[in-house]
């Protein structure tokens, strides 16, 4: 029996470092892309009207999120100190919600306030267009209206990956 | 009973190899739903472990319940 | 095992081929419940505790501490023996590691009484796929119990037990989610309770039938497998339900199904609505009373294994105590649900009274209340 149960123990260790070697294998957080970030016009809550346009020159990072999904919510504070500390160096953040009701969107931003501009994107148009495929989805743009950097997903650590494609990208 | 399950278990990695190609018809952002508590299987694990044991301890019948997965998809 | 090397190594070789997108660890939460079970002469009540809570970056633990306090004077323990009292302590730890879209978990349990102990650990992985549209899981757990008897220190035996989970879930709309699982058990071992006896035909005795000790195999290999499917309805509320086939090499053959129904009332308020309903059909061995001593190699009268039906109506109603967080808890809610079981048995007979015909005593049946209470945070 103790053969047996050390033949099972031997197995169970090839099974655990096959597995860590085939994560590593597989691809990380971060593709770095090229084209056009695609042009978009969408509703603000102060009910003003905003378009990727208005922000050719400056570095803008576009954040696809909703009050339903955790890992947003746990990104919203740490956005806003990016904002904060990035946004006299030619930066701007976007917040776009994907949210139906915008009610709901009003009612978690009341409790977590943010200063950078929240826009509304209720019948998804603007996530099909840039094929949102995580809750949440992070598209950096450069000052010439590239997209260079997609995040899928929000772990902890991200926003120091966020932080050094800014720095790179606002020294262009 | 083993081959069964070693049988889906290949079916599983062969049949989903590539998973990039198919388009998930149900996209992130429309998972509001999913991500309210009404749509968990399972909203409280402690009532229903109890309830489980419950009827474990006097029917003849164990496993095969509870349920993973739905939920937001984050990440 | 070697079946079970190739199950694992299959889904672990499915993180290899899978999005690099992730999942998430299960809600940061401490719940402490109440519970009380009363009905067929015996009450059981007791805490059960459990705190779960992200420890690292990508790693969340959990703990329970469970009690059952028995009170019993059931209709096996006045017939054949004297009401008892009894305490069984149980306690769980859990790990889930999360990489990417995949979450390995682990666990220990170990459940004691004057005369039981439990042990079991597992080991699973939960893939998610196709966008997170479809949650593959598979786990292989592992049980070992040390069987004795109260007031005979000589008796010692045990039980070796080990299980095969395949999970699979489904998001097939925007409100539909669909569920698949496959569990097979086997045991070896003690698997009888050393106190309970079978009732034989005998002329001789002043009731007409006597006791002898119950005879079990010594294995027991089981399979079920359940479908079931959660809806989301146009406004919001939702409805459930579950299918579980199960049957063994005993010979018992078990169906369930239950419906449900949840809906947030009153602002605040959530209540749920449940029916369950579960017949099984007795093992091969079972028998309410044998024809004379040593029927046969096997015998068997708990009621457990016997023909039967129930019917479950179940209601809980949870209350959301905290909507704004307070301090550092995010969410809040206490609640309470209330199951009526009925249990009918077709061919296990209530031998309370005496004076009937052996075989002809009137059919068991009776009804329990069960109550739970329990406060959630989540943190």
């Amino acid at each position: 029996m103790s053969k047996g149960k050390r033949k099972s123990a031997g197995k169970i260790a090839v099974i655990m470092a096959a597995t860590l070697l085939g994560t590593v294998v597989a691809a990380g957080s971060v593709v770095a892309t090229q084209g056009a970030a695609p042009a978009f016009s969408l509703q603000t809550r102060d009910g003003k009207t905003l378009s990727l346009e208005d922000f050719r020159g400056e570095v803008v990072m576009i954040n696809f999120w909703a009050t339903w999904c955790g890992p947003c919510r746990q990104e919203m504070p740490l956005l806003e100190e990016i904002y904060q500390r990035y946004n006299k160096l030619g930066f701007t953040l976007l917040g776009v919600n994907v949210e139906e009701h915008s009610s709901d969107a009003d009612r978690f931003l009341a409790e977590t306030p943010v200063s950078f501009p929240i826009l509304y994107d209720p019948s998804n148009e603007v996530s099909k267009q840039y094929g949102v495929s995580a809750m949440p989805s992070t598209v950096i743009v450069d000052r010439e209206g590239n997209v260079r950097f997609l995040h899928h997903g929000y772990q902890p650590g991200y926003e120091n990956e966020y932080q050094n494609q800014i720095r790179e990208l606002v020294r262009e | 009973m083993k081959r069964i399950i070693a049988a889906a278990a290949l079916v599983a990695v062969v049949g989903l190899t590539g998973c990039s190609n198919v388009e998930p018809w149900v996209k992130p952002y429309e998972r509001d739903r999913l991500a309210d508590p009404i749509m968990f299987f399972d909203r409280d694990p402690v009532s229903s472990a109890y309830t489980h044991h419950v009827y474990e301890a006097r029917e003849g019948a164990r496993g095969g319940l509870g349920s993973a997965g739905g939920g937001c998809g984050c990440n | 095992m070697s079946r079970t090397f190739l199950c694992l190594t299959a889904l672990t070789a499915l993180t290899w081929l899978s999005c690099s997108h992730g999942a998430v660890l299960p809600e940061d939460r401490a719940d402490a419940l109440y519970h009380r079970y009363d009905g067929g002469g015996v009450t059981i009540d007791g805490p059960s505790l459990l705190v779960r809570k992200q420890v690292a970056k990508n790693v969340s633990v959990a703990a329970n501490y469970y009690v059952d306090s028995i009170s019993s004077a059931s209709i096996d323990v006045v017939t054949t023996a004297s009401a008892y009292s009894e305490k069984r302590t149980e306690m769980s730890v859990g790990a889930d590691y999360l990489y990417n879209s995949t979450i390995f978990s682990t666990g220990y349990k170990n459940s004691d009484e004057s005369d039981y102990a439990a042990n079991s650990a597992y080991f699973g992985v939960s893939q998610d796929l196709f966008g997170a549209l479809t949650n593959i899981s598979m786990s292989y757990g592992r049980g070992w119990d040390d069987v004795s008897r109260n007031g005979d220190n000589e008796f010692s035996a045990d039980v070796e037990r080990h299980s095969y989970r395949l999970g699979i879930s489904q998001i097939l709309t925007r409100n539909l989610l669909m569920g698949m699982t496959l569990e097979t058990i086997t045991d070896e071992g003690f698997l009888n309770n050393p106190y309970r006896s079978v009732r034989y035909l005998d002329p001789e005795s002043d009731k007409g039938y006597s006791y002898q000790a119950e005879v079990y195999p010594n294995t027991r290999t089981s399979t079920a497998v359940s479908l079931r499917g959660r809806y989301r309805l146009p406004y919001r509320a939702a409805v459930h339900s579950e299918y579980r086939f199960f049957d063994d090499t005993w010979g018992i053959a078990a169906h369930t199904a239950e419906v449900g129904y949840t809906q947030p009332v009153w602002g605040r308020w959530m209540v749920d609505l449940n029916y369950r309903f579960y017949t099984q059909t007795a093992a091969d061995f079972y028998s309410d009373l044998f024809s004379r001593e040593d029927a046969q190699n096997y015998m068997a009268r708990d009621k457990e294994l016997s023909d039967f039906d129930s019917h479950t109506l179940g209601i809980g109603l949870s209350y959301e105590i905290l909507p704004n967080g307070w301090r550092f808890f995010d969410k809040g809610n206490l609640s309470v649900r209330y199951n009526y079981i009925y249990f009918d048995y077709e061919n296990f007979r209530d031998l309370r009274d005496d004076g009937d015909t052996p075989g002809t005593e009137p059919l068991y049946n009776f009804s329990a209340n069960v109550v739970q209470f329990f406060f959630s945070v989540w943190f």
